[in-house]
């Protein structure tokens, strides 16, 4: 039970940061300054969570490690988050819609984490949940503006629509110690989760003028840490410095 | 109607009695256009600044140094906001501000030309850098210029945290190993002089300067700045247990201020016309951000346009 409860609170610790890590690479480049403090903001919530969520687990654990052994020191199979959050920033639309995406099933998960039996989880989830409604509203406002605005930003969500949603199909998609969790009381069955999800992405999609792909093969995978080729080096940069710097203090 | 001479009069004797003068009121055109370049420079140096520290986010140390160094930067961008609104008040868009950076026309503090190459570069920018800017914008919140002395005021408080932040950064490394102290001696090394160029020519080649002063847009030259900066920041090196890289540095007990050894005015000249090591890199970036960014901008303008049809 411990240790289950440790990789499901990683889990979750894994999926902001490697988010928050992805966004960051936003910062200093974005499209307006407005929306580059946006993305860093988005950024530093996602940290927020993630070292939340890394200082319980180093408690749930026991052994005397910190929220940083937890970040820098797994090695890339330890992790345990969806793939859709290790996928590359692209174009912006690629970097909006994988949000969205992201976003939309975010809410829902907190929602439900909310009633979590680990008073832990909970008030993680509790407080997230504050910061990833306006999350969602910042993704959904943005996939709209670029999914109506011109034929070209038209063509770009498409095609990042169309690039993603072979990841979306792993976040509704219980594990099974997702079920475990659930069975106790503590995780949510995220299967549950899934004709909301659909129905918030439809609704959204349908107002951008984007157009769902036929449902097709869906990649899964990450939740069990069989990731694509990308999170090697999102790992790389992520933990050089305590790689190459081992038991220093920063 | 009041002739150009007694109107300048008139402005003169408002500057005179410290009274701030406001967006709509009469200014000589010159004026208007030192402080659309003053505050447009110092825009653009928010902006561009955020490059050399955003080399580190994705390889910060820590969680808490990562989501520190977000938040620095975030502010930075923020400052870069409320100075173009500043400038704004001037009459000049955002967008005509931007495409000067990008030609070439307007410049930024060249201090970011240097590349950030460890992590102690970090703490040295927070600690040198934001200090020598701190230096100028607490003068500048007495600025008289409304609009411009406001937005410094809340500048100053978040730049004195930044400074803060750098030192902390530093003092970390300097109580590690030998390894992490010689990456902060190194940054020092490297920071150090052009953090003194940040304060501009000698004053003697300062050609703003007279002018400035007498419409209190700067209230102290450019070397009291920089005499100041140097005694305030020489015990705060002391105090970490690095050197500053500066043979000819000494305490004067007679003027009661450090002695320091002579720029390389040579260096400050070449970076400022565009031979500083990263002047490309820098621009390259904000110009890669602005054009990958059109079709973003194109297609917000569209959609607000769209909709505003059919509210209509």
């Amino acid at each position: 039970m411990r240790q289950s409860l440790l990789t499901y609170t990683l889990s979750l610790g894994d999926n902001s940061m490697i988010l928050g890590q992805r966004l960051g690479e936003w910062c200093g480049h974005g499209p307006i300054l407005e929306v580059d403090m946006a993305l860093t903001n988005i950024s530093l919530d996602l940290f927020g969570q993630a070292r939340s969520y890394m200082q319980y687990a180093a408690e749930v654990e026991g052994k005397d490690r910190t929220e940083d052994d937890m970040a820098f020191l797994r090695d890339a199979r330890e992790f345990r988050n969806v793939l859709l959050v290790e996928q590359d920033n692209g174009d912006f639309a690629h970097t909006i819609v994988r949000q969205f995406f992201f976003d939309a099933y975010h809410q829902l998960f907190l929602k439900a984490l909310c009633e979590s039996a680990d008073e832990r989880l909970s008030a993680i989830a509790q407080k997230s949940l504050k910061e990833v409604n306006y999350h969602l509203r910042f993704s959904s406002e943005w996939t709209i503006r670029l999914g109506d605005g011109t034929e070209e930003s038209h063509q770009r969500m498409q095609a990042a629509v169309e690039a993603l949603w072979p990841y979306t199909g792993e976040l509704c998609t219980s594990t099974a110690l997702d079920i475990e969790m659930a069975d106790l009381g503590i995780g949510v069955d995220v299967a549950e989760l899934k004709a909301a999800y659909d129905q918030r992405i439809a609704e959204v999609l349908k107002e951008a003028t984007l157009t769902i792909p036929e449902s097709g093969w869906q990649q899964t995978g990450g939740k069990e840490g069989k990731h694509t080729e990308q999170l090697g080096f999102i790992l790389t940069e992520l933990q050089w410095m305590q790689r190459a710097y081992p038991g220093q203090k920063w | 109607m009041k002739n150009i001479a007694e109107l300048e009069a008139q402005f003169q004797a408002k500057v005179d009695a410290e009274i701030k003068i406001e967006p709509k009121e009469w200014m000589p055109e010159k004026y208007r256009k030192t402080l659309i370049r003053q505050i447009s420079q110092h825009a653009h140096s928010e902006v561009v600044g955020m490059l050399p520290e955003g080399n580190w986010i994705s390889r910060a140390p820590s969680l808490r140094r990562k989501v520190a160094l977000l938040a620095k930067i975030q502010d930075e961008a923020g400052h870069g906001l409320y100075l173009y609104s500043a400038a704004e008040t001037l009459g000049i868009e955002r967008d005509e501000l931007v495409q000067q950076l990008l030609d070439g026309t307007a410049k930024y503090s060249s201090i970011f030309n240097y590349p950030s190459l460890t992590w102690a570069d970090i703490g040295a920018i927070g600690w040198l850098v934001d200090g020598a800017a701190i230096m100028n914008q607490v003068m500048l919140t007495r600025t008289s210029y409304g609009p411009y002395a406001r937005a410094m005021v809340r500048i100053c408080k978040e730049e004195s945290f930044h400074q803060r932040q750098g030192y902390e950064i530093l003092l970390t490394l300097c109580r590690g190993s030998e390894e992490q102290k010689a990456m902060a001696q190194d940054a020092l090394n490297r920071w150090w002089w052009p953090s003194l160029m940040m304060f501009g020519p000698r004053d003697a080649d300062s050609p703003h300067t007279a002018q400035s002063m007498k419409w209190k847009i700067k209230r102290k030259t450019n070397d009291e700045l920089r005499q100041q900066f140097v005694d305030v920041t020489v015990p705060q090196a002391d105090f970490l247990g690095i050197t500053v890289p500066d043979p000819d540095l000494k305490w004067n007990e007679e003027t009661n201020h450090y002695e320091f050894g002579e720029i390389n005015w040579d260096e400050f000249w070449n970076v400022v016309k565009g031979n500083g090591p990263c002047n490309r890199q820098r621009l390259e970036a904000r110009q890669a951000a602005y054009d990958k960014g059109a079709w973003v901008r194109e297609a917000a303008t569209a959609f607000a346009e769209k909709r505003a049809a059919v509210a209509v």
